[in-house]
């Protein structure tokens, strides 16, 4: 076990992480998964939000497995290597708004930091536009941190509490299964609580089996490796540390590699699988999303697997956003293939302009 | 007047421990440096912050459960 436990902090840790996420990531696009999507935690966030009938967007709804694993896999290898250790306290009102805004900037650009990776890697050159937007955010956020930004400290919680985002995510488990049907439309044919998609990438995914299975393994390896899609800049950039960046990488070239074997590398600009290419917002999306990320302490991925280990404050971003998936599609916010949405850009700019005050609100107080 | 420099990480976010860290071991030349965690990410990653520099690390279980990284050059 210690050997284990010394490669998985060693520099090969989030290189195999990486690895193994550009792997199975396109394989889960063979499988069934939309185009570029084989992993997406705002995707994903975004449809489980619909499948639950927190918004009504009818292509976007399933409740995706990946995320499940993603928390579970966490909370497993957690166990194992004890490192479960349950804790909250740390502004969690502010991290269910940066949790909110994080996601109205990635379904802007349509894709968390993951999924611009995997787009990128695919031949979706929309995704560079999107990740020079997310550099800048996380260059944002780390000038805050640089003035001193901070969440405050998190305490000790009780045991049980750290069993709260597991379990709602069993709960998930258990609606995906069973798929309720509670209701009554108005032809009286059975409807909600649970909604899935029957057109659009809602309906495209790959079996649950597999993709439960793929979630597992990516949240054991990325609790113990640390993988962190913003982390990587955000490390690079201010503490000059390449470790988890070195994970990115891996996880472009097996990507690439992969997509290549299974025909799915197809480059340009036009066309791309849910994807759009207005470069402004592509842009303005990601920033928002870079700097929420950032002022939070990790990619919505590191935020899962946090969660899984027993941290309530990252549950709660998580909470957020799955919420913000819900106000971007009600209030006409998300982007679609065919460009951002009405209100996308307005969205954008009231998130920018909070997460801002927040950058330069939030400091440690002064113990006394 | 100790030469010790103590860094209360406890309980707070990436990438703050290892920022704090960083600040902290820029300013000496050598000595010794205590920084207190109680995550695994967090000691990780100021252990490799510290190692990257020159500095040795050395880590204690403290009886809370937490832990005390001490860093010397």
């Amino acid at each position: 076990m210690s050997f284990l436990n010394r490669f998985f902090i060693s520099r090969s840790g989030p290189i195999a992480t990486g690895v193994v996420v550009g792997v199975l990531a396109p394989v889960l696009v063979r499988l069934g998964n939309p185009g570029n999507m084989g992993v997406c935690v705002a995707c994903f966030g975004r449809d489980i939000a619909g499948a639950l009938g927190l918004h009504r967007a009818g292509v976007v709804q399933y409740i995706r497995p990946e995320i499940i694993g993603f928390v579970l896999g966490s909370l497993v290898a957690a166990l194992i290597f004890r490192e479960f250790k349950p804790r909250t306290g740390s502004a969690p009102l502010v991290r269910f708004l940066l949790g909110i805004f994080a996601m109205i900037g990635a379904l802007v650009f349509l894709g968390c930091p993951w999924r611009a990776y995997l787009r990128l890697s695919g031949g979706d050159w929309n995704a560079l536009v999107g990740l020079v937007g997310l550099v800048g955010g996380i260059g944002l956020g780390i000038l805050f941190l640089r003035m001193g930004f901070s969440l405050g400290r998190n305490r000790p919680a009780p045991q049980a509490f750290g069993w709260a985002m597991p379990l709602i995510m069993i709960a998930l488990l258990l609606l995906l299964v069973f798929a309720p049907q509670f209701g009554r439309d108005a032809d009286g044919n059975p409807t909600g609580p649970i909604f899935f998609s029957a057109k659009g990438p809602g309906s495209q995914h790959a079996p649950v089996v597999i993709s439960l299975a793929v979630g597992l393994l990516i949240g054991f390896l990325a609790q113990r490796t640390r993988f962190c899609t913003v982390g990587a800049f955000r490390d690079l950039i201010l503490l000059r540390d390449a470790h988890l960046f070195n994970g990115i990488l891996a996880l472009l070239v097996a990507a690439f590699v992969v997509n290549l074997i299974l025909g799915q590398f197809t480059p340009g600009f036009e066309n791309q699988p849910v994807a759009h290419t207005n470069v402004l917002w592509n842009f303005g999306g990601m920033l928002l999303a870079g700097l929420a990320f950032t002022l939070a302490g990790g990619c919505p991925g590191r935020q899962l697997f946090l969660s899984g280990e027993g941290d309530g404050d990252a549950a709660v971003f998580v909470l957020g956003m799955i919420v913000g998936a819900a106000l971007s599609h009600n209030f006409n916010a998300a982007s679609s293939p065919a460009g951002p949405a009405l209100f996308g850009p307005a969205a954008v700019i009231v998130g920018l302009i909070v997460c801002v005050a927040i950058g330069l609100a939030m400091r440690e107080p002064r113990r006394a | 007047m100790s030469d010790i420099t103590t860094i209360d990480a406890r309980g707070l976010s990436c990438p703050e421990p290892a920022l704090k860290a960083k600040q902290a071991i820029r300013r000496l030349t050598g000595g010794t440096v205590e920084v207190l965690v109680d995550a695994g990410t967090a000691s990780d990653n100021v252990s490799r912050i510290a190692q990257q520099t020159g500095w040795r690390v050395a880590v204690e279980t403290l009886p809370d459960g937490g832990l005390k990284l001490v860093l010397t050059k």
